[in-house]
């Protein structure tokens, strides 16, 4: 792709401001409107624009393809694991009470940890629909240059 | 009286955009239309209060969904042809026109036994909602009951929403992944070219 300067920096000034954002609304979501869906989109915003700036191949260095769908699966793991320990703690699947030293601690523990893994497997799942997406829009260019 | 010039201006614009995404033939241009829908939606759920829903429409609705609907427009690069230009019609208008207003009415019927926006006593403000704007901040310690709801009470039905989620990426990559090593890619090209 053809650099564009002005694109260049705005997009670098502006890709840190967005993953700080996203890393608001999933850890302020408690607090304020937000949590674990809109922080992954966000996120995958940052990684979205910056693909579109300085291009795919140079995107795919800072998370490989196979590391994003292993993240992908690891935030529904997160998600099922809280509940899995709640379980051997004794209480319900994805009862938080047990996970803290009262309720009110468990409970924050709980949605916390919950909230991370939704946000990983949002934030994962889009980049890698992106990625596959465009990469295939590459490849059929190249394919019919040749 | 301000509430209702947002209400109806927004409204207006809605239509507008419906209308012209019917109409026009350019589909970078529907596209467009659909993320500018979506982001007066969110700024409908902001006026109705509900700033957890406007946020995931404005990031989802009118963020992600526009850029992939971009990415697969180039990925297919066909231009819709107008529809009258695809078949002869095997039926007047009126046929379509005269199901449309039925169906319609019979909705807007259906709306006057809705409980009006925000009524203390519909079903939805004294079921449980009652129960959760009560306790949830004690049980819990999130202000956010939204949040409250979402992770603990409905845990499980986040579970599976989480679970959709990574469901539609496994499905993408079943789907269009394949492997990324470019000889396979090129051999299978030699293939189809012979």
């Amino acid at each position: 792709m053809r650099p564009n300067l002005i694109l260049h920096v705005i997009a670098k000034f502006l890709i840190p401001l967005i993953i700080l954002f996203a890393l608001y609304v999933q850890f302020h979501g408690d607090f304020g409107p937000g949590g674990g869906f809109q922080a992954g989109v966000i996120f995958s915003v940052a990684l979205i624009l910056y693909a579109l700036v300085f291009g795919l191949e140079t995107a795919e260095k800072i998370i490989p393809s196979n590391w994003l769908h292993k993240l992908a699966a690891l935030g529904v793991v997160i998600y099922a694991g809280v509940g899995v320990v709640s379980l051997l703690l004794g209480g319900n699947y994805l009862d938080y009470t047990f996970l803290g030293s009262n309720q009110v601690a468990g409970q924050h523990l709980g949605i916390l940890l919950v909230e991370l893994g939704v946000g990983l497997t949002v934030a994962s799942v889009m980049i890698t629909i992106f990625f596959k997406f465009t990469w295939r829009t590459v490849k059929h260019k190249y394919v019919q240059k040749r | 009286m301000i509430d209702i010039v947002i209400d109806v201006t927004l409204l207006a614009f809605l239509a507008i955009t419906a209308v012209a995404s019917l109409r026009l033939t350019n589909l970078f241009a529907i596209v467009m239309l659909f993320g500018i829908f979506s982001l007066l939606s969110a700024g409908l759920f902001v006026v109705m209060d509900a700033p957890d829903v406007a946020f995931t429409e404005a990031a989802v609705g009118a963020g992600i969904s526009t850029v992939l609907m971009l990415a697969t427009l180039a990925l297919v690069k066909r231009p819709q042809k107008p529809y009258y230009a695809e078949a002869p019609r095997t039926h007047t208008p009126w046929l379509p026109l005269i199901v449309v207003v039925i169906t319609g009415s019979a909705l807007v019927y259906g709306t006057w036994d809705i409980p009006g926006f925000g009524a203390p006593g519909s079903p939805a403000q004294t079921h449980v909602a009652r129960d959760y704007l009560d306790n949830a901040l004690q049980e819990t310690g999130v202000p956010n009951i939204v949040t409250a709801v979402l992770a603990s009470y409905r845990g499980f039905d986040t579970l599976g929403e989480v679970v959709v989620v990574y469901t539609a990426g496994v499905a993408v990559l079943l789907l269009i992944g394949g492997r990324r090593s470019k000889t396979t890619a090129r051999r299978k090209d030699e293939v189809e070219t012979r």
